[in-house]
């Protein structure tokens, strides 16, 4: 018996030697990507026009149609916008999707140019399908390294930003001279859509 | 299209129940354990999206819940933070923690109309699950049960001030203002649930 635990010692005493020399993995005691994917997430919507004009426009109509729109479809967008990004997610395929960004443009700008007063359900669908169209799109396309979740913070920040710019300038319609600006602005956009239609129906 | 919603199913449930390596992330500001934690909370944007959302929301439905939810959270978070530095099951458990704090966005952007033992078990299951993913993640990685209590003071003093204002916000622009936040974190945590799953995949 002792001599059984006699052998078995320098066996015990090399195990325990190789397990010392074995290279442990350092798992990151730091975070990472954080600040990557925050910039990247808040840069995202600001990197592609026809996402730009259309969140603007978004604000704009808000703006034009006044209370309760004004807050209803900036607080609506950006929740099926992330819907629709967790569609594109998920792999649900939606199709058309760059010619639904196109004609979201066009819609609500043609929507700011004319004036257009919808009951607030119908403006709030409207807004809500053209959301999941710029969702799809944009919400899915992490930088390597960056954070996911704070990437989708900054995309999501960037965008309700962008609405809020349409808003302050929607403001300007008190005015005479503002509303003229305004129905300019919501024409420009429309302009904008059509020629990223004729771009995504072309290519 | 049913067979992609299904998988889509099956990879949200696998993440559901399976736990991911816990790496342990304290940051160390150098002052000690204590400033430790209240880093880690600064810096762990699911634990910060999940209060300020429960803090708006808590602030929205008025004083009296504003009350319980400022000590039922931290409380909460306190006894998960125990649990999970005891019973170490090395879990981050991501999907809860995202829709955790999604479901609080989707109630401050609706303005759910919620009684306050509503919202103050929402709070103590969510302060539970957030502070076992703390004990969870902290103790293997050597910090200090004062670690957990700068976690759990922090919290705690944001949840107050946060709900705090909130009640005493005038009618009108502040009150959408905060609508909005919540909408947009409920935005990020629809998105991270994407993430979750195409990670899953």
């Amino acid at each position: 018996m002792n001599v059984k635990k006699q052998r078995g010692r320098p066996c015990a005493v090399l195990g325990a030697t190789l397990l010392m020399l074995l290279p442990v993995l350092a798992s990151a005691h730091q975070e990472a990507g954080q600040t990557a994917g925050f910039v990247a997430g808040l840069a995202h919507p600001v990197s592609g026009f026809d996402h730009v004009v259309a969140m603007i426009a978004v604000g704009l109509w808000g703006a034009v149609l006044g209370p309760p729109a004004i807050w209803v479809l900036p607080v609506a967008f950006p929740m099926m916008m992330a819907f629709g990004g967790l569609m594109g997610l998920l792999g649900i395929p939606v199709p058309g999707i760059e010619i639904g960004i196109a004609v979201s443009a066009i819609v609500l700008g043609a929507m700011v140019l004319v004036q257009v007063r919808p009951p607030l359900w119908v403006a709030a669908v409207l807004v809500a399908i053209f959301a999941i169209f710029h969702g799809y799109a944009h919400g899915r396309e992490l930088p390597a390294g960056g954070n996911a979740l704070l990437y989708s913070l900054g995309f999501v920040i960037a965008t309700g930003l962008l609405h809020l710019v349409g808003i302050l300038l929607g403001e300007a319609h008190r005015w005479a001279m503002g509303r003229r600006i305004v129905r300019a602005a919501g024409g420009g956009i429309a302009l904008t859509g059509l020629f990223f239609l004729w771009r995504a129906v072309v290519a | 299209m049913r067979r992609m919603r299904l998988r889509a199913l099956i990879a949200l449930a696998t993440i559901a129940v399976a736990p991911m390596p816990a790496h342990a992330h304290l940051v160390e500001t150098g002052f000690g354990g204590f400033y430790d934690g209240i880093a880690h909370l600064a810096i762990t944007p699911a634990d910060l999206l999940v209060v300020i959302a429960l803090a708006l929301f808590a602030g929205q439905r008025g004083t009296r819940t504003a009350r319980m939810v400022v000590f039922a959270l931290p409380l909460a978070w306190w006894l998960g933070g125990l649990i999970g530095a005891r019973w170490s099951v090395v879990t981050t458990l991501p999907l809860l923690t995202t829709l955790s704090f999604a479901l609080a966005g989707v109630l401050v952007a609706l303005n759910m109309r919620v009684r306050e033992i509503g919202v103050a078990i929402f709070a103590v299951i969510a302060g539970l699950l957030h502070g076992v993913v703390n004990g969870a993640t902290l103790a293997p990685g050597g910090a200090s049960g004062l670690a957990l209590a700068g976690v759990v003071s922090a919290i705690f003093f944001l949840t107050a001030v946060l709900s705090a204002e909130v009640t005493a916000l005038p009618a009108g622009w502040p009150g959408i203002a905060v609508r909005v936040a919540g909408s947009w974190i409920a935005a990020t945590g629809l998105l991270m649930l994407g993430w979750l799953a195409k990670m899953a995949r």
